[in-house]
Order: structure tokens, then sequence, then C-alpha cells
């Protein structure tokens, strides 16, 4: 009677050796591939002006980085960066009033290098006068078969307090975790593909159900009233917010010297958005100085599970969201840019100089978010779509030395 | 769903790390793939700003190579 189950498990335990074997074969496998040792990555500095102007949102400011090795095996890079931001957008124009803030941005990074492996480290802090954010980061990016395949894992630890101008007493703490994986592969000589896996834990801490940390603190709802017209009430959102997201990114070398950029992205969220977006880009150098590009993007995405433009009543539902960017919609992106190469020798101290300009255009159309800037002349719930065109642009320079 | 494919796709790498792979590009061979029109993130700073208008105007986020901070974007 204990014959079977004695078999049984006799299989189970070679089963199980089999199973380790194997993993560890693929390990061996893995760590034993022969491979060329990595490179650190260029050092650089860039000077970069940015512009974004669209749905009454102007924001501009500039943007610095300079990277430096120390020694043969450690770079370290710093990143300042501002946002200077007039808002009279239409949440703005339709819920408040028009407002002119500043974001600061500042970030160090590091990385080693140990043989075929590279260990980054970095901090990101940014403020503004109703949102501060602290995010510490990890990887280790390893690269396999002669350089032909690198591998990367990273996780992030962000904290972040969310404010209100109007409430000197409102604070949420939000914390937020993102994990990833990284892999890039040379395919063949005129091939390039990479794959990117981020996992995002957005959490808020210690709120009563009646509070909410995720949202725009600003931000309200509306619903019907019974007279028909509409009244708002604040917005509600989960306390929580998981993501997953994958994108595959291709390069491939035209015959003659050009290049063509293929990218697609597939997201989706616990609050039931489902996105993605697919990008084509082509990059022509000209002579030796000039570099041209063209850029299409599209992008769509469904609607958060308690999104609505306009709720039956107060209270409709337990969670209430009105912002339109948890709304279904979808945008087309075009893009132009041009990189000019700098005479060597121009600017002494540099061994390589470039002046870029680049400027995408963004159209929006949202399927479910109501443009009510003009409120006396529209039936509630027939005021027409709101569509949002914007102008983004990037100047810079850059320098290698 | 997303999961599930890149569950797959490890699986296909995994089978592909136990057979006797050579590098099939050898390092002489890698004039093109070294080329700066065949970067992925050919000036950082300009991408990432890039992706932070992205992050402030669509829900989606992350799974385009960039590393994250916090976006600041309510």
């Amino acid at each position: 009677m204990r014959a079977k189950p004695r078999a049984a498990a006799m299989v189970h335990r070679e089963v199980a050796v089999a199973v380790t074997k194997r993993v560890l074969i693929l390990l061996l496998c893995l760590f034993t591939a022969s491979a060329q040792a990595a490179v650190l990555p260029d050092e650089r500095v860039d000077v970069l002006y940015h512009g974004y102007d669209g749905g009454g949102v102007q924001v501009d400011g500039p943007s610095i980085l300079v990277r430096k090795n120390v020694g043969p095996s450690v770079s370290v890079a710093a990143n300042y960066y501002v946002d200077m931001v007039s808002s009279a957008s239409i949440d703005v124009v339709t819920q408040g009033s028009k407002y002119s803030e500043e974001r600061k941005e500042a970030s160090l990074s590091g990385k080693y290098l140990i043989d075929r492996s590279t260990i980054s480290l970095g901090y990101v802090g940014s403020k503004e006068n109703d949102y501060d954010a602290k995010t510490f980061s990890f990887g280790i990016d390893q690269s396999f078969f002669g350089d032909l395949t690198t591998l990367g894992l990273g996780v992030s630890f962000g904290d972040d307090v969310v404010g209100q101008n109007t409430d000197p007493t409102f604070s949420r703490d939000l914390q937020r975790r993102k994990y990833s994986f990284n892999a890039s592969q040379i395919v063949t000589k005129n091939l390039l593909a990479s794959l990117s896996f981020d996992s995002v834990n957005d959490q808020c801490l210690d709120l009563t159900e009646e509070q909410t940390c995720l949202n725009n603190p600003y931000r309200s709802v509306r619903y019907m009233t019974e007279s028909g017209g509409y009244s708002y009430q604040a917005e509600l959102y989960p306390h929580t917010r998981n993501s997953d997201a994958l994108g595959i990114r291709a390069i491939y070398y035209l015959p003659y010297r050009a290049s063509i950029r293929a990218e697609a992205r597939q997201f989706s969220d616990s609050w039931g958005i489902d996105a993605d977006n697919f990008e084509l880009r082509y990059l022509h150098p000209y002579r030796e100085q000039w570099l041209f590009e063209v850029k299409y993007r599209i992008y769509s995405q469904t609607g958060a599970d308690f999104y609505a433009d306009l709720f039956p009543y107060k209270d409709a539902q337990n969670y209430l969201a009105r912002d339109k960017e948890l709304s279904p919609f979808s945008s087309n992106t075009f893009g132009l840019g041009v990189t000019y190469k700098i005479p060597a020798g121009l600017i002494p101290w540099f061994d390589k100089s470039t002046a870029n300009f680049y400027w995408d255009r963004f159209d929006i159309d949202y399927d479910d978010f109501r443009d009510l800037r003009s409120p006396d002349e529209y039936a509630t719930g027939d005021e027409p779509l709101y569509s949002l065109q914007a102008n983004v642009f990037r100047i810079y320079l850059s320098f290698w030395y | 769903m997303i999961l599930r494919r890149l569950t797959l796709l490890a699986l296909l790498f995994c089978i592909a790390a136990c057979s006797p792979i050579k590098p099939w590009v050898k390092p002489y061979e890698r004039q093109k793939i070294a080329d700066e029109i065949m970067s992925f993130e050919r000036d950082p700073i300009a991408d990432s700003y890039l992706h932070h208008v992205y992050d402030a105007r669509e829900a989606a986020r992350g799974g385009d190579g960039a590393s994250g901070g916090g976006c600041g974007c309510n």
C-alpha cells in the first residue's frame, strides 16, 4: 500500500533533481559565455532649453547634464532640470484661475564597471511648491555572448509628498516602486533590438477612505443636478495603482548610411487602463556635418474604470475621476529634428560638439472629455469633445571631451 | 497578458542560452552597429525630456527603457 507513494516521491525527487540540474546548466551557460568588457558611457556636457506650448499651458526651462569618468571603471553624471509652468489649461479655466509655478529637479547617478557588468546607482529629487519627490534607483547590467546580448535588472524606490497651495495642512505621502527588466540584442550586422519591461506600484500611505493622494488635489468631477445642470465635487481615487508595460524597439541600418527605428509598447494597469503606442523614426545624415530626423508616433488608451466626464448624481460611485489623462483618447505626434556637428577645433577643449533643434507636434483627441468653456451654448452632456494641440521644442548644445 | 508574453520571451531566451552559441556578429563586423545613428538614446537629456512630456500627457508609463524619477505631473 505504501509502495505507490514512495514511487511517486522518488519520481518527484528525480524530476526535482533534473530541473535543478537544468537550471544550474542554464546559469552556467549564462555566466560563462565568452564576452567582451562593457564600456562606460561617453564623457559629455549637454545644455538644453525646452519648451511646451499647448492647451493653454506653457512650460519651458533649462536642463544641464555633465557626465565624467573617474578612473577607468567609474562614471558619474549630474543633471539639473527646471520646468517653469504658466497654466491656463481647460481644467484651470473651468474650475480655477490661471497660475504660474516652478519645478526644479536635480539628479546624481553613477556607474561602476566590473568586467562585463555595470552597476548603477542613482538619486533624483524634485521640488515644486506643492509636490516633493525623491527617488533612489539601483540597477545591474551584464553582457553575454561576445557582447551580442545585454541583460539588465533595475529597481527604484520613490517617496513623494503631495501638498496643496490653498491648504498648508494638506500633506499626503506617496510611495512608488518600480521594477525593471531590460534586454538588448545585436541581431545582425545591421539590426539592433531591445525589450523593456517595467512593473510600477504606487501606494498612498496612512490615509483614511475619504482621502486620496494619486490625483491632482485641485481637480473635481462634475455630476448632474436635479435641475438639469451640473455641479462639482472632489475627485476620489483608489489608494494604490499597479501597472505593467512592455516595450520593444529596433533600429535597422539601411543599405545606405541612414537608419530606421521602430518602437511598440503595450501598457495595462489596475485602474482598467490599457494603452499602446507605435513609433517610426527615420534618421538621415547629410554630408559630414548634418543629421536629420523625421518621426511619427501614435498612442491610444482606454479610460479608467472610475472615470466619467459627467456622473449621473453626486457620490455616484466609490471612486471618482475626471482627469482627461485617465479618459479614453488617442494622439498623433509628428516630429522633425536636425543636428549640426560643429567643425572640430572651432570650440576648444572639446573633441566633438553639436548644435541641435528638435520640434514635435502633438494632436490629442479625447473621446470622453467635453469642453465646458461655453456652458451656456450647450445642454449638459452635449458639449463638444475636447481636443488639444501642442508644440514641443528642444534646442541644445552637446560637447564631448 | 503582458506578463504572459514576457514569460514566453524569457523561456525562448532560456532555450537559446543552453545551445552552443557563438557570437554570430564578430567584433570587426560591428562598424555599422557602432554608428551614432544606431543609438537608442543618442542624447540622454533630450530623450528624457520627451519621456517627461509623454508621462505628463498620457496614463501609460514605463516600458520605454528610461529610468524613472518623481514626475510631479499632477
